[in-house]
């Protein structure tokens, strides 16, 4: 059911974790089954240095947090916004459609997690 | 893949190797048709009897109380419809609960898009049917009240013959689906108060595509299919005899020493997984248990997450959980006994069988710790709450 990227990433995460002096930090739900991802970033210049995540929720939901995570990694804030589900899950090797939402999950932690950046950034 | 467990019997079961060596010559050798009037026809007949005596005397029920069907799915059909439309002159309330398979349930459905009311009982925390709420619901348009006897999810085993009783006290007919529970809790459709019930083969080491439908002598019902005279002209089509002997050998082949064996791998499996933190079972301990399940909510950590990595260790179980489901909706079962969203999320459903070994389930105890402890460190969630 599941591709062998998927697989891989979900067995082995290479992106799990929180960032302690984290810069910005974004948490999302989807209400759909229930699944919660948390998503911290260090900025430096605009760019995102480090990323992590902390995710409950299934195989594709924990493998699409992990590949999130190294799509936007060195990546500068504005052109990581532009990381899209469909990127995430073609670099996964595909998800069925009924699991098509968990990755949306990744690109909304990261939005959030800017989000937080930003308002940080302004105080 | 290190290993190979199968701890999802509840779906579905091997079949064992004498079921299979007993049904081999009805392939190739005696492969008759039971209509037919010549010595095939004949072999072919006198085997389909046997086999009925067979599941007969495992209910205490008559030859002629015995119809073979398909399986499950299509005893339910038969039962469920049949009844409602013989019996719309007397009236159009049905009485089921919000825990039976979705072979009921989704027959239930559509028979209220013809007309028939349906009333769906709530259970209790443990997952059973309360009788007194049972004769509550029942009304003088009341016909069948259908009620699962071990429910596939959590194990619980209803008292049949409390709530038989009152359907006999109300003279409305009772059915029960005791698929999950046959030859592994004591079935009896006379001291039970039974007036039809629904048993399979695949549950219990035999083939699938098989099953039969217990309809007590005297009760009128119309056919599901229409066709030839087989089976007292209750169900058409050619008798499929290779999967009928390998029920009747599968019936033949269950024990009670089978029983208690899984009982004792049973509780072994329930009070290794409880020393696990932030563990719940679901459904009740002891005797009103079905031997061979077990039902656990894990804290913090997703169902379809953990069997997947169990499937990625060679373990087979299954979830409740919503991101299992096409739906996305978590089991209506473990939601009608009270669990939340995330106990639901986070139910796995471990089945054994006749053939699972202690080894097996200490396997299953080490593995199964270090998932939860892997997928704990993923989660954003403290699961030792
Ligand atoms: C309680 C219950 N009823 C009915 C069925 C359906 O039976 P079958 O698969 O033989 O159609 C099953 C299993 O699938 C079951 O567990
Ligand atoms: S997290 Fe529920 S379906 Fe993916």
């Amino acid at each position: 059911m599941y591709s062998k990227e998927t697989i891989k990433r979900f067995s082995d995460p290479q992106f799990v974790g929180e960032i302690e002096d984290a810069d910005g930090v974004g948490e999302v739900g989807n209400m759909k089954c229930g699944d919660v991802m948390k998503m911290f970033i260090k900025v430096k210049d605009d760019v995102i240095t480090d990323i992590k995540f902390k995710t409950y929720g299934c195989m594709a939901a924990i493998a699409a947090s992990d590949m999130m995570c190294e799509l936007a990694k060195g990546k500068k804030i504005d052109d990581a916004l532009k990381i899209t589900a469909k990127e995430i899950t073609k670099d996964l090797g595909d998800l069925p459609p009924v699991k098509f939402h968990c990755s949306i999950l990744g690109t909304h932690a990261l939005k959030k997690a800017v989000e937080d950046y930003k308002s940080k950034q302004k105080a | 893949m290190g290993v190979d467990i199968y701890l999802d019997n509840g779906g579905t079961t091997k079949v064992d190797e004498r079921v299979v060596k007993a049904m081999l010559p009805f392939f190739t050798e005696q492969y008759g048709n039971a209509s037919s009037t010549h010595a095939r026809g004949y072999d072919a007949q006198k085997v389909l009897n046997k086999s009925r005596d067979t599941i007969a005397k495992s209910i205490n029920a008559l030859d002629e109380e015995i119809i073979f069907t398909s399986g499950g799915t299509e005893s339910n059909n038969f039962i469920l419809k049949g009844i409602a439309f013989t019996n719309k002159k007397k009236g159009n309330h049905i009485i089921t609960t919000k825990v039976e398979h979705k072979c009921i349930m989704n027959t239930c459905a559509w028979l209220e898009t013809q007309g028939f009311i349906i009333t769906y009982l709530d259970v209790n925390k443990e997952g059973f049917i309360d009788p007194q709420q049972l004769e509550e619901a029942i009304t003088n348009k009341t016909i069948l009240v259908s009620i699962i006897h071990g429910n596939n999810e959590t194990g619980s085993i209803n008292d049949l013959e409390a709530l038989g009783a009152v359907c006999k006290k109300h003279n409305v007919y009772f059915h029960t689906d005791a698929c999950q529970s046959y030859t592994k809790t004591p079935l009896d459709v006379k001291k039970q108060h039974i007036d039809l019930m629904t048993i399979n083969a695949h549950k219990i080491n035999g083939p699938k595509g098989v099953g039969a439908a217990f309809i007590r002598k005297g009760i009128n019902i119309t056919p599901l299919l229409h066709g030839g005279d087989q089976e007292f002209k209750k169900r058409a089509g050619t008798e499929n005899i290779p999967g009928i002997v390998g029920f009747a050998k599968a019936v033949d082949i269950a024990s009670e020493k089978n029983v208690k064996q899984m009982t004792i791998l049973r509780d072994k499996l329930i009070e290794g997984l409880l020393t696990i933190q932030g563990t719940k079972l679901n459904g009740p301990l002891g005797e009103r248990r079905l031997c061979n399940n077990v039902s656990v909510s894990f804290k913090a950590i997703e169902g379809e997450a953990i069997t997947g990595m169990l499937d990625l260790k060679g373990i087979a179980a299954s979830t409740g959980s919503a991101c299992s489901a096409k739906t996305l909706e978590p089991s209506y079962v473990l939601m009608a006994m009270g669990l939340t969203h995330e106990e639901a999320n986070g139910t796995v459903r471990l089945t054994i069988s006749k053939d699972t070994t202690e080894k097996d389930v200490t396997i299953f105890l080490k593995e199964i710790k270090l998932v939860v402890d892997k997928l704990r460190a993923i989660s954003p969630f403290k699961g030792d709450a």
